[in-house]
Order: structure tokens, then sequence, then C-alpha cells
């Protein structure tokens, strides 16, 4: 696969942009998604205004901005005292080697409170980790099914039985297996996030598996003969023919998956009290103080900012891999 | 028995689609020579593709069996390349890169890397492709993408070479320059070679024997026309050719007298079930139409010289 983007090169790219920038077409490109958002925080505010809940009156765009604040301050007081933990921890240390060379050194981490930047960053190498797992097992599995009619109709009543199922079934039977499995004390890895990862895991390897089927059943027949005709060995076959051929089924599956990996993921944390995103909407829900409302509001905005995000990454890299070139990707 | 280069003897194949018996050819002689270039040329739905499939190997025959230089053909191999209607290039792969591909699976072993790319070059300058090499299927034309087929089939030195209508879908003028380039390679690389057509002019200008098939099911070869038109052949000079002309006549009046087809009820049983390719959407309007007059049933694209 060559790219494109080499040989033509920067300046024929920018060309369309510049083409549409001139054209006026940006206003509408801009003006109508933000007229859209307008009307959005409109009606929120209104609609806010009029809901009383026992924590108070149901936030508005205002007071959820005003969280959005708090939280980064918070986030800031945090990292500020990390540090001053560390730099204190860094001078007891060299004082201690000043007195005596021969001094044990003793390096500690800082324990303190994880912020919503700590939570968003704990999600995302949760669902990263569930995700990879899923494909390393979904693809080469669903390239399999797709090849052979016999090893499909074997897994289709599994693949059918276990796809619908929510990751709350199967949270309490990880988490067992999880503790009885993996014993060592201090380990890499901490067992709450492999909990979540293996959840996760469980949830999105449905859509890449199945859409990899599909694609590896539905490849043209005629290059199915070239390659017949062509005596190539099993490996080569799968290599340049059929994956290729399959690469835009695979990437719905893909997104597909991502995107249920990341929705399970946040019930996950939740129900387990795996740290993340979950974790930080239960805690404020316990909470229970006036801000609690606005801060989980803050949650669910960066739960869809960050899954809008996600599916925008895997397109990128759809259209990046794809050979298509003229296929339309949305 | 005499042995030929390329011997298809009592080739016979019945298809099963879902638990009904469907006989398509039956009792299918046929020798070639090296060298030689045959058409084989029926109404749609004979069974012209599946002789050719057989001889690929994509199909095995109930009973009879096909050998190749003294081999029996049991599964596909390079030394029977195709050439398919629909030139089944590899859209992800560049020019270069798709005859490379059968390139380095036929001479892996028996040429350097440095040769592999020179014969690769080779190839795509013999059908005039050498400007295209890095470009994609999708930014070529039809002709274009179906001369690189042809490259990829030439590249794998096939002993018989086979061709599925390999200029059915292109327009009249293309497919001419590619009937012309066929010709000179062929002469010049002395191809043994096998094409499914269903233009007349083509097997005619092309053959050095036109096979024509009866109507299926249970189709058969039905005569064998010997083309002794002196060669090299050119295509201008031949279109006021009386032996040109009378070859022509003699094909016609086999498809259109012998071999017409009367019935529309015909015309639906003789579609052969083709279980290596997705069914097409089956028109019952097609079917319903009335064919007044013998040998306008659907998909004869003849054309007039």
């Amino acid at each position: 696969m060559r790219d494109t983007a080499l040989r033509t090169g920067w300046p024929q790219r920018l060309e369309p942009v510049i083409g549409r920038l001139k054209s006026g077409e940006w206003i509408r490109a801009l003006v109508y998604p933000m007229l859209g958002v307008l009307a959005f925080l409109m009606v929120w505010q209104f609609g806010a205004g009029r809901i009383e809940t026992s924590l108070g009156q149901f936030p508005g765009p205002v007071q959820v901005w005003e969280q959005v604040k708090s939280l980064g301050a918070e986030h800031v007081r945090e990292r500020e005292k990390a540090r001053a933990f560390y730099s204190r921890l860094e001078e007891r240390n060299a004082s201690k080697l000043a007195a005596n060379p021969d001094a044990v050194i003793k390096h500690r981490q800082y324990t303190g409170k994880p912020t919503f930047a700590d939570q968003i960053v704990t999600s995302l190498l949760t669902v990263a980790a569930g995700f990879l797992i899923a494909n390393m097992i979904a693809i080469p599995l669903g390239i399999v099914c797709g090849l052979s009619a016999g090893v499909y109709k074997a897994l289709n009543p599994v693949i059918q039985v276990f796809k619908p199922v929510s990751p709350l079934a199967w949270l309490p039977l990880v988490t067992m297996v999880v503790s009885a499995t993996y014993s060592s004390q201090d380990a890499l890895i901490d067992k709450s996030f492999l909990n979540s990862a293996i959840t996760v895991a469980l949830c999105c390897l449905w859509p890449t598996l199945i859409n990899t089927i599909v694609g590896v059943t539905n490849i043209d027949r005629d290059l199915v003969n070239v390659s017949r005709v062509m005596a190539l060995s099993p490996m080569v076959h799968i290599r340049k023919i059929v994956i290729p051929a399959a690469i835009p089924m695979i990437f719905t599956g893909l997104r597909l998956s991502l995107a249920t990996g990341w929705m399970v993921l946040i019930a996950a944390e939740m129900l387990a009290q795996n740290p993340g995103l979950g974790k930080f909407v239960w805690d404020e829900f316990q909470n229970g103080s006036s801000s609690s409302l606005g801060r989980i509001m803050v949650a669910v905005l960066t739960i869809g900012l960050i899954g809008f995000m996600l599916d925008k990454l895997m397109l990128t890299l759809q259209k990046r891999v794809s050979w298509d070139k003229n296929a339309l990707l949305r | 028995m005499n042995t030929r280069y390329l011997d298809i003897t009592d080739v016979g194949i019945e298809f099963d689609t879902n638990g009904r018996k469907f006989r398509a050819l039956q009792k299918v002689n046929l020798k070639l020579d090296k060298g030689e270039f045959v058409s084989l040329i029926g109404h749609s739905g004979c069974g012209k593709s599946t002789v050719l499939n057989i001889v690929a190997g994509l199909y095995q025959a109930t009973e009879g069996g096909v050998c190749l230089d003294g081999k029996e053909v049991c599964e596909p191999g390079p030394d029977r390349a195709v050439v398919f209607q629909n030139h089944s290039l590899m859209p992800w792969l560049s020019v270069y890169d798709n005859v490379a591909l059968a390139v380095d699976q036929v001479f892996r072993k028996s040429k350097s890397k440095a040769e592999r790319r020179e014969w690769i070059e080779h190839n795509l300058r013999l059908v005039n492709m050498e400007h295209a090499l890095d470009k994609l299927p999708g930014e070529i034309s039809g002709g274009m993408k179906q001369r690189v087929g042809i490259a990829r089939c030439l590249a794998m030195q096939p002993k018989v070479l086979l061709m599925d209508e390999p200029f059915g879908a292109l327009d009249a003028l293309t497919r001419a320059q590619l009937q012309d380039s066929l010709m000179t390679i062929q002469s010049e690389l002395g191809n043994t070679v096998i094409m499914i057509t269903h233009d007349v002019d083509e097997a005619v200008l092309l053959s050095d024997r036109i096979v024509m098939m009866t109507n299926g099911p249970a189709a058969t070869i039905g005569e064998i026309l010997p083309v002794n038109l002196p060669r090299p052949r050119d295509r201008l000079a031949l279109a006021e050719d009386r032996e040109f002309v009378h070859l022509r006549q003699q094909v016609l009046e086999f498809l259109y007298a012998k071999q017409a087809v009367r019935e529309p009820a015909a015309v639906a049983v003789a579609a052969v079930p083709r279980p290596e390719r997705k069914p097409g959407p089956l028109s019952p309007a097609s079917a319903a139409v009335p064919v007044s007059t013998a040998g306008e049933g659907p998909d004869n694209d003849f054309e007039a010289a």
C-alpha cells in the first residue's frame, strides 16, 4: 500500500481546503453546528432551571462550567502538592546523604487523591488495554471463521449467545477469576485495572469478530480464484488478499468495538469501583454535595467528547489504511 | 490414442444446487497442439466458462479428465493462468505489485530479485503498460486494467493461457486494440490459448480453430471450425476477405440457425448455475419477454462488422 499523500505532497492536499475557505463554504460549515449547539445550551439552561432535586437545582451550562473550572483548579492544586511532596523528599534524602554518604535512600510514591484528569487517563488506558486484548483475539479468529465455513458453523452458536451479554453480568465472574488466578502481591498491573480491561475485552470482542467474518466471507470470488490460480500459500493468501480485502469491514468492526468498549468501561468502573471516570461519577453521586450533579454532568460531557474523539481517531486511521481512496468514510 | 499438448477427454460435470442435480456439460472432447489458439463460442449459459474452469482446475469434472503436457490436471496452478473477464486485479496493489505477486510466487526460487524486477517490467512493456507501474487499478481505464491482467498471466509463463471473455467488458475500439496486441504477443511467444468469446469477429480473427458449443443443459461441442487464414492477420484487409466472410457466416449459422434460442423458457433453463460467483438478480421481466426473432436472446452482444 502506498501513501498517496506522499506522492501528491502538501500543496495539492491543501488546495481543496483553500478552495473551500475562499468560497465561503466555511461559514455554512461553522454556522450550522454552532447554531445547533447554541440551541441545545438554551434548552438545557431553560430545562435545568425547572428541575429541583434533593441535591438542589439541576445544573445548567453555567453551573457545569463552574465545575469544569473547579475541577481544573483541583487538579493544579493536587499537582502542586505532589511537587511539594517530592521536593521535600529530595531535600530530606540530600541532607541524609550529606550527613552519611552510605545512607539508604527511600523513594516514596505520592499517594494523593486522583484528580479528574488522572481518572480520564486511567479510563483511557483501561479501554486501550481491553480493546487491544479483544482485537488480538477477534481479528485472527474472524479471519479463520471467514475462510472456513466449518469453523464458522462450529463457533456461530457460541458467538450468538455471548454477543448480547451485558458487561455487568460478566463483571462478578471476571473479578472472581482474576483474584483467583492473578495473585502476586505488588504486581506491575493493578487487579482492578485487569478486571475492567477484561470486562471491556469480553464485550468489544464481538463487533470486530462478526465484521471480520463478514468481510472475509465476502471477498470477491474472482480475486480468490486468481489467488488459487497463482497457487499462493495460505499465509501469503491471507496477507496479500484476505486482509487487504477485508480491511474496510474490519475497521467498521473496530470502530463499533471501540465505541462499545468505551460505554462498557464506564459501567464496569462504576460497579466495580475500579478507578476511572465511572468511579468518579459514582463517588460524586455518593458524595451528594451541592456541586455533585454539576461534576457528574462534566463527566458526562467528557465521556461523550472522548468517545467522539476516539471514533474520529479510528476514522483517521481507517482513511490512512484504506486502499480505496474514493470510498466515502464517515 | 494420440496424446496432444492439452487433452480434454470425455469431460462432463454435474452441479448440485440445493439437492437438485444439474448437468452442465457432457462428453466434451478437445485436443490442442502446442501454440494453438482456440476460441470457444456459444450462447450464454452453455457452459463455456465451465469448460475453462475445469481446465484451470477451479472445478472438478464429474467424469472424464484433462491432461496438460502429459500430466493430469487436478488443482489450479500457474501453468494454466486465467485472464478473467473483469480483470480481477487486486485493487490495493499497484500495477507493478499486481504482476509482482504472480512473479514472486512462480519464480521465487528460479530468479533473483533483480531478474524478477526485469521480468515484471518486461511483461508490462509487452502490453504497453510500462508507463503506469505505480498506478492503482482504480486509477487506470478498463482496457488498461485488462492489459495488466494479461501481463500478469503472461508473466507466469503458463503452458496454456485461459481467457474468459477477456475483452467482453470493453468498448469496441479498445477491444480492437487489445485483440491486435494479443495477436502480436501470441505470434511472438507462441502461447497455447483457449479463449471464450461472444464476439464472432473476434473468434474468426484470432483463432486457429473455433469450437462451437451446443446449448445447455448437458452442453457439448457442436462443431469445430478450422480457421486457415494466413498470419499475420490484418483486420482491415480481412473485413473484405471472402474466406473471412465465409467463416464468419458459418459461425453465425451455427449460432442462429442450428443452435437458435427459440423458447423463452429455454433461456431460463440454460442458465448454468455458477457456484463460484454470486448469483446476479434474475429479472423475471426478461424471462417473460417472448423472443420472436431467432438470435435476439439476452446477452448476445454481437456487433455488425
